[in-house]
């Protein structure tokens, strides 16, 4: 097989994929774009084997449960302190009995076990392995930019954060944007993270009764990040009729419902009556299906599939996508009524896709999933490996903002000195069972430059060598 | 990242019952004899410059040889003197008070039986124990586990061999149970490391070349800037730098000490040290080998601190795949080459000498015109200490431990009689 054919091979796993695993290269290079199609033709591409694991309202009853219960605990343990003090009362009692008392509660709550943790580690690993073992893994970078495009953030709700992306993300990432959207603008994750739970029209019969009121956040993340983009148009009016329309979208309270606790509901007693109008269009339906309409509408309009394509491009080619490239996405999306499987297609399809330099930055998460595949390993500790996320900056669902980790170089380039550090220890462990020599010829194929051979060449150790072949730009940029 | 495929847990439960056969023969005599051995063996990978470390200052061609680099008596700071040929790195105050309680001895012009000059076959041949490189999935000092002689000295419940280090160092790898200990502190990478890459980085890669840069400047200002981030979200940095490798070290070989110290804990050990290849820049009295001679120096008191009462019973053994040319290169370091020193410390040892064969440094008294020559066999050192030391049976040394090494014979008298 020629070196083009070998390079383009590298470039498709690089660029659309999770980084070449041993073997890969050769096993597309006959037909590098018919296997990245190949990969989204596939049934349920983007579906993942839950195994055991909760959906995302049983997950959240379950750590709502053991919460209460630690606060029963604790409460009890002070309790019981604070008596027996009272009947030692003759007894020169110790100065800091209050703080033994917070100390026997903090033991107390701490005797049942947390359960967030183990859910949250199990999902990690189910997606680890995903990215790990994808033969390219085109179709998990789609799954890794819509999560990122529909962030939701484990710091606020760590339960739900893996059930989120395999009930409302992976379904419809090769589906229409307009599923999408409605899923993951109902799921209970999203509306718990941008405080949509507690929002209730101004003129509701919760409204009225109860001090609290709109809460604009939700509708103004919508069309702000999800759908139109930044300055497109919309006016503060359409944020807060949008946010009047979405009363009402709120979730089972998990402590009343042992079998439905944590389920979208809508509850018209939060949902403000009445007709809204929301960019120029009226809305009339006062349910649940008024929103459903708003972001149906939203889906398409040409906005939103300007920002679909220039994020997706962005993420994909070039921080400066071509703009033919995005132009001819964008118009697909329209066409399609918001196909992603299509749009999808058409960037790989396209001649800019394949002669764009390779200086796109990975993403931390990129990186570091591409320079494990290149050892051949399909699983990893999803304790250690999430440590890992951390220190490169971008821990696992746990996005600093609504708009999700930023996808350009001069946000990530900083990074290098964590990059080398992780790459070190990693190199470390996997030095006795890796040839660096073997991922040179093996996994990189034809992309690897003479000065990265030499300078594996001559490294002093199997880790020094593996730390260059992992930090070099082979690795880092795509 | 990930799992390691080496799961030390498994390879115990699956080989659990052959060795339990082997403690169970040993245990009433080691006991009665009072004697429960130690010893830890640290590998430096990269190859240590034996030349940089304990230099030859009463011979006549080693000023010629090193100029303006040559460690000496009289420099800044002074070389410490070891006998009247040989003076010891400054870098290493606490190795040279060990030497002078007789408690360290150094091997110098020694070289394992590997010739060629590839850091990986040569750690290789050096912890595999064999003639020559490949693939080999043990070491010689987990071989030596299953071939105690049957009054065996080593107290049974220690023959478990102990690995720190993500990776198992191959010298302990094999059938004998191994237990496996991780440093919690990340190992910053190595200067030589950061620089190489700077290097490859400024050939293909500008950005990343500032940005690597940027990183290694703000290292340089000091810890004070490190320990403000030396956390994030619980999780440990690096620290940066020649503290970074400073505390690693000390981590690492303290922490193994203390197992080893354990009444029931593991009474063999291994861990590796990366960062010797010094091709730029080296220094001598002071500098890169210098910082890196200190760290080991740091980890070796740690050693003698954590194991207590037991240091009298204790052997370390530091040694390295090759060394490096005699000459300085042409940017300030050295290059791969052949003879250097290894390392021996504990309170079992006869210390407070050099055990050398001295080559000479004229030029036809170096290998191929350029390295040390080795005239000890590096073997004969390991074996002496293995069958006086652990009580090895000396033909498995010969067969199974070191193959085809009938005519290498263990240096005898390294350790004290008991």
């Amino acid at each position: 097989m020629s070196t083009s054919a070998n390079a383009q091979a590298a470039l498709a796993l690089h660029r659309f994929g999770m980084g070449p695993r041993p073997g890969s290269i050769a096993a597309i290079q006959s037909d590098p774009r018919g296997a990245l199609i190949a990969e989204l033709d596939r049934a349920a591409a983007a579906e993942i084997v839950a195994g055991n694991l909760p959906s995302s309202a049983k997950a959240f009853r379950t750590v709502t449960d053991a919460n209460a219960k630690r606060q029963a605990k604790a409460i009890r343990a002070k309790k019981e302190q604070e008596a027996k003090r009272q009947t030692a009362d003759a007894l020169p009692m110790m100065e800091d009995g209050a703080q033994a008392a917070g100390e026997m509660a903090k033991m107390a709550a701490e005797a049942v076990p947390d359960p967030g943790r183990p859910i949250y580690l199990e999902e990690a690993r189910l997606r680890i392995a995903a990215a790990l073992s994808a033969q390219i893994g085109f179709v998990e970078r789609l799954v890794w930019f819509w999560s990122n495009h529909f962030c939701v953030s484990a710091d606020k709700i760590r339960s739900m954060s893996g059930a989120y992306e395999r009930e409302a993300i992976r379904p419809h990432v090769l589906g229409r944007f307009s599923d999408l959207l409605l899923t993951t603008e109902g799921h209970p994750a999203m509306l718990f993270y941008l405080d949509q739970t507690v929002s209730m029209g101004p003129n509701s019969v919760a409204g009225i009764n109860r001090t609290l009121g709109l809460n604009e956040n939700f509708a103004r993340e919508i069309l702000e990040l999800h759908t139109l983009g930044v300055r497109t148009g919309y006016t503060q009016n359409d944020v807060l009729s949008f946010a009047n329309v979405l009363t009402g979208w709120t979730l089972v309270p998990p402590g009343d419902n042992p079998e439905h606790g944590g389920e979208f509901t809508f509850n018209a007693r939060l949902h403000e009556p009445g007709a809204q109008k929301v960019l120029g269009k009226n809305y009339e339906d006062e349910t649940v299906e008024q929103g459903r309409a708003v972001l149906r509408d939203l889906a398409a309009q040409p906005a939103t599939a300007t920002h679909v394509a220039t994020k997706l491009a962005r993420a994909f080619i070039a921080d400066n996508p071509p703009p033919p490239l995005v132009e001819r996405m964008a118009k697909m999306f329209v066409d399609t009524a918001g196909d992603l499987k299509e749009v999808a297609r058409t960037m790989v399809l396209s001649d800019e896709a394949w002669t764009q330099p390779i200086t796109k930055l990975k993403r931390p998460n990129e990186w570091v999933v591409g320079i494990v595949r290149a050892t051949g390993l399909t699983q990893a500790d999803p304790a250690r490996f999430t440590d890992g996320q951390v220190l490169l900056g971008e821990p696992l669902w746990r996005p600093p903002s609504p708009k999700g980790f930023p996808d350009d170089e001069p946000s990530w380039i900083d990074g290098m000195g964590r990059r080398l550090d992780v790459a070190n220890n990693f190199a470390e462990r996997v030095a006795g069972t890796t040839d660096p020599q073997e991922i040179i010829e093996n996994v990189l194929g034809s992309s690897v430059s003479a000065q990265v051979k030499q300078a594996v060449g001559n490294a002093e150790s199997r880790q020094q060598a593996l730390v260059l072949l992992f930090m070099s730009a082979e690795f880092q940029r795509r | 990242m990930a799992i390691h495929r080496h799961l030390p847990s498994r390879r115990e439960a699956l080989l659990g019952a052959g060795t339990l056969f082997a403690w169970s023969l040993t245990p009433r005599l080691a006991r009665a004899e009072g004697r429960d051995p130690r010893m830890l063996v640290i590998v430096l990978r990269g190859a240590l410059d034996g030349l940089g470390a304990v230099a030859p200052v009463g011979d006549p061609d080693w000023i010629g040889l090193r100029g303006e680099r040559a460690l000496l008596l009289d420099g800044k700071p002074p070389a410490l003197p070891l006998d009247s040929f040989f003076a010891l790195n400054p870098a290493m105050p606490n190795f040279h008070r060990l030497y002078k309680a007789q408690q360290a001895a150094i091997v110098h012009a020694t070289a394992t039986p590997y010739r060629e000059r590839s850091h990986f076959d040569g750690q290789d041949v050096l912890e595999s124990g064999l003639t020559r490189p490949g693939a080999v999935d043990t070491g010689w000092l987990n071989r030596a586990m299953l071939s105690l002689t049957s009054d065996g000295r080593v107290d049974p419940r220690g023959s478990r061999v102990l690995g720190v280090g993500s990776v198992t160092p191959l010298v302990v790898r094999g059938r004998a149970p191994v237990l496996s200990w991780v440093p919690q502190r990340l190992l910053p990478a190595s200067a030589d490391t950061q620089s190489r890459l700077l290097d490859l980085y400024l050939h293909t890669d500008p950005k990343l070349a500032a940005a690597l840069e940027a990183r290694m400047r703000l290292a340089a200002l000091g810890p004070a800037t490190v320990s403000d981030a030396s956390m994030v979200d619980g999780v440990p940095l690096a620290a940066a730098g020649i503290n970074g490798v400073r505390a690693y070290f000390a981590e690492a070989a303290g922490a193994a000490a203390r197992f080893l110290a354990k009444p029931d804990g593991p009474r063999v050990g291994a861990l590796g040290f990366v960062g010797w290849d010094t091709h730029i820049n080296e220094g001598a009295a002071s500098g890169q080998l210098a910082n890196l001679l200190g760290a080991l120096d740091s980890a070796l008191a740690a050693i003698e601190t954590n194991m207590g009462d037991n240091w009298r019973q204790t052997v370390v053994a530091v040694v390295t795949e090759f060394g490096r040319t005699a000459r300085i290169n042409g940017t300030n370091g050295t290059d791969h080459g052949t003879g250097t020193v290894a390392f021996l410390a504990g309170g079992a040892l006869r210390g407070g000498r050099v055990v050398a064969d001295w080559p000479g440094l004229k030029q036809a008294q170096l290998y191929q015109d350029r390295d040390l020559k080795p005239t000890t066999d590096l073997r004969a050192v390991l074996k002496g200490l293995l069958r006086d030391h652990l009580r090895v049976d000396e033909r498995a040394l010969a067969t199974s431990i070191f193959p085809d090494s009938a005519d290498v014979s263990p240096t005898a008298g390294l350790v004290h009689a008991s």
